[in-house]
């Protein structure tokens, strides 16, 4: 692998090294995931934010290797503690292999936007939380049962003894992502990946969907990747921050750096977007200029160079920044920061 | 729930009678009735036939008497049991179909067999696989047999089997259990003969299937239960066969009301080619000879079998997919 890598750190859970997804169309390539790279560390809340498209989801993805197809991961590393200390790198797994099998849903759980439609329409809640456990645990169907009760008892679920029989459609939004927490988290894994877990819900179900996450967090030590493109709950949820942009990582750096000390210009830009209740009344909120280049026509150099209020014609046009550290919490991708 | 199944017999119950009355109107529309149909014949025979005759025709089988009188007289008869006599043929109508309502049915059931075994895993594999050189070789396949018409490759099969295997081709049986009363040997004789009608029978039915499942599984794959399923660990085979094919199947059971009746009206010249005896020719008989009694029973049985399979696949969707058992009313 490339030399230019910044080196996996010590006691990490998940280390993500200049990770390439592309996807192969007849009308081009997309360049889905670009160069990711991250950290996740065990009990902590990684939080992964940027705008529609920029990679995010087919990042979570990359990690379980479920990209559809024509989408492939081209290089980089991917590297997963497992409870046992050892490592695996994930990229050299086949994806459907026994290997990585066993470590979805076991070491990694995941959590997707929709609820409604991350259940089959026509099994039970009961038959997929079951499926899971036995799969990974190799428990009786009673035993599994039992333990998926637990699960749904765990998340919140009232009278889980019932609703395990129910299907998803019977649920209520909240309570059908509750369920596919508990289907996520039945087999206890490490790593819970959470791709846009509240988008689809109301504002009110939203706060109790972060606080169980929160709970859940502290009562099983699990780490969290936490996927969203809003910043109003990376603030409230994550220990640190990435923020793509086109799939790449702009700017690292943990919460309280990413919020208070932004360094790249289009995490400026994102935090100034943000309406305030202290910004003066009346005044038009500031956007970031331009558009989301389309995925078959990526700028050359910089791909935020476009829109960016600090561009440096003749560099940021022409060279790809690296991501640099810019202090001990902080990395950045950008030419003002060499 | 048992509210619902109430309602729908009783609605299928309106709808059969509906179809009683449409079969006769459809009958009675063309000019002219059986008797003339008849005179026709006898002249084109040579033989003439008197204009006393006729009307003593017309008297006995009461085609003199108005519209509803004719059908309430009929409805009458089958209250009884009694679906009147084929005329054309000189014995109860009943007798005449019934062998070939059983023999109809053997091979409507040997296609559809043929059509769903060979259809859905190619189906799956198309989706599955989709843009490989197998999905597009059975997408080529599939469109030459939507497009060659079902007699002709009825005289290609026929001819293939006759000069190359010395097949005797055409009919369900052999010569000498035509018409043997039923033994096992006759059955096995049966079986022999099915394949051939079974395929041409079948073909079309095979190139379309395999097109709705191949779109239908390529809907569901894209769904996100697929990525979930994935994301607990299941094998590929595991989670494709359970959860998208599962999903994707459920429209193939409401179309199961109406195989029976499409099979039976839809082949007739595929029928007359391969000189099968089953209901299809003798409806098409029955029609020209303007023989009501014959063509209104088929017509009959044909709308009662599409209303009772309609009913059969409404009650099995509701058992199989929860969305519609516990749906919102």
């Amino acid at each position: 692998m490339s030399s230019s890598f910044i080196p996996h750190p010590s006691s990490f859970l998940l280390s993500v090294r200049n990770l390439k997804t592309y996807f192969f169309q007849d009308e081009g390539t997309v360049k889905a995931v670009d160069g990711a790279t991250f950290d996740v560390y065990p009990g902590k809340t990684l939080g992964i934010v940027g705008e529609s498209g920029c990679g995010k989801s087919v990042t979570a993805q990359s990690i379980l290797r479920i990209v559809d197809a024509p989408g492939k991961i081209v290089e980089g590393e991917i590297v997963l503690t497992r409870a046992d200390g050892s490592q695996v790198e994930l990229t050299r797994l086949h994806p459907d292999g026994e290997e990585i099998r066993a470590i979805r849903g076991a070491d990694i759980g995941l959590v997707f936007q929709e609820p409604m439609t991350s259940f089959s329409p026509v099994h039970t809640v009961g038959n997929q939380i079951i499926e899971a456990i036995r799969l990974h645990t190799g428990a009786s169907e009673k035993e599994a049962r039992q333990r998926g009760i637990e699960a749904l008892h765990s998340v919140g679920i009232p009278k889980p003894e019932r609703r395990i029989d129910e299907y998803a459609f019977e649920l209520s939004g909240g309570l059908r992502q509750r369920a596919m927490i508990a289907v996520a988290l039945s087999c206890n894994p490490r790593l819970l990946i959470a791709d846009e877990p509240t988008t689809a819900l109301d504002v009110t179900t939203q706060a109790q969907i972060l606080d169980l996450l929160r709970d859940l967090q502290q009562q099983r030590g699990m780490a969290i990747m936490l996927i969203t493109h809003n910043l109003g709950v990376i603030a409230e949820m994550a220990d640190e921050v990435v923020v793509m942009y086109l799939g790449r990582v702009v700017e690292e750096g943990s919460v309280d750096d990413i919020f208070h000390a932004p360094k790249h210009p289009y995490t400026k830009a994102l935090l100034s977007s943000i309406p305030s209740i202290e910004s003066t009344p009346r005044i038009k909120l500031p956007t970031i200029t331009g558009s989301i280049p389309h995925p078959y026509n990526r700028p050359s150099g910089c791909p935020f160079y476009p829109r960016c209020e600090s561009y440096i014609q003749g560099t940021c046009d022409a060279q790809e920044p690296a991501l640099i550290a810019v202090n001990e919490r902080q990395k950045v991708s950008c030419f003002l920061y060499k | 729930m048992i509210a619902y199944i109430v309602r729908r017999v009783l609605l299928a119950i309106l709808t059969i009678w509906a179809i009683t009355v449409l079969s006769f109107l459809i009958i009675q529309l063309p000019p002219g009735d059986f008797v003339t149909a008849y005179i026709a014949t006898m002249s084109a025979g040579g033989a003439g036939i008197t204009e006393g005759e006729a009307q003593a025709l017309r008297e006995q089988y009461g085609l003199d008497q108005p519209f509803h009188i004719q059908y309430l007289k009929w409805m009458g008869l089958i209250a009884q049991g009694n679906f009147g006599m084929a005329i054309e043929w000189g014995r109860p109508v009943l007798d005449v179909i019934g062998d070939r309502m059983v023999l109809t049915i053997v091979i409507s059931l040997a296609a559809i067999v043929f059509t769903w075994a060979l259809a859905l895993p190619i189906g799956i594999y198309s989706a599955v696989k989709r843009y490989s050189f197998l999905d597009y070789f059975f997408t080529f396949l599939g469109f030459i047999g939507l497009a060659i018409p079902g007699f002709m490759l009825a005289l290609i099969v026929m001819y293939i089997g006759f000069a190359y295997f010395g097949a005797s081709v055409g009919g369900l049986f052999s010569a000498e259990y035509a018409d043997a009363p039923w033994s096992l040997e006759r059955v096995w004789d049966l079986i022999t003969h099915l394949p051939v009608p079974a395929i041409v029978l079948g073909v079309a039915g095979t190139a379309q299937m395999i097109r709705i499942m191949r779109s239908n599984l390529l809907d569901e794959l894209r769904k996100p239960y697929v990525m979930t399923a994935r994301a607990r660990g299941l094998s590929e085979t595991r989670v494709i066969m359970k959860y998208p094919v599962r999903v994707a199947l459920n429209p193939f059971v409401s179309t199961i009301g109406y195989l029976l009746p499409y099979v039976v009206s839809g082949s007739i010249i595929v029928s007359l080619v391969l000189s099968l005896p089953t209901v299809g020719p003798l409806l098409l008989k029955s029609l020209i000879a303007q023989d009501m009694f014959l063509a209104g029973t088929i017509v009959l049985l044909l709308g009662v079998l599409t209303v009772i399979g309609t009913l059969i696949s409404d009650l099995l969707l509701m058992w199989i997919d929860p969305r519609i058992r516990l749906g919102r009313q």
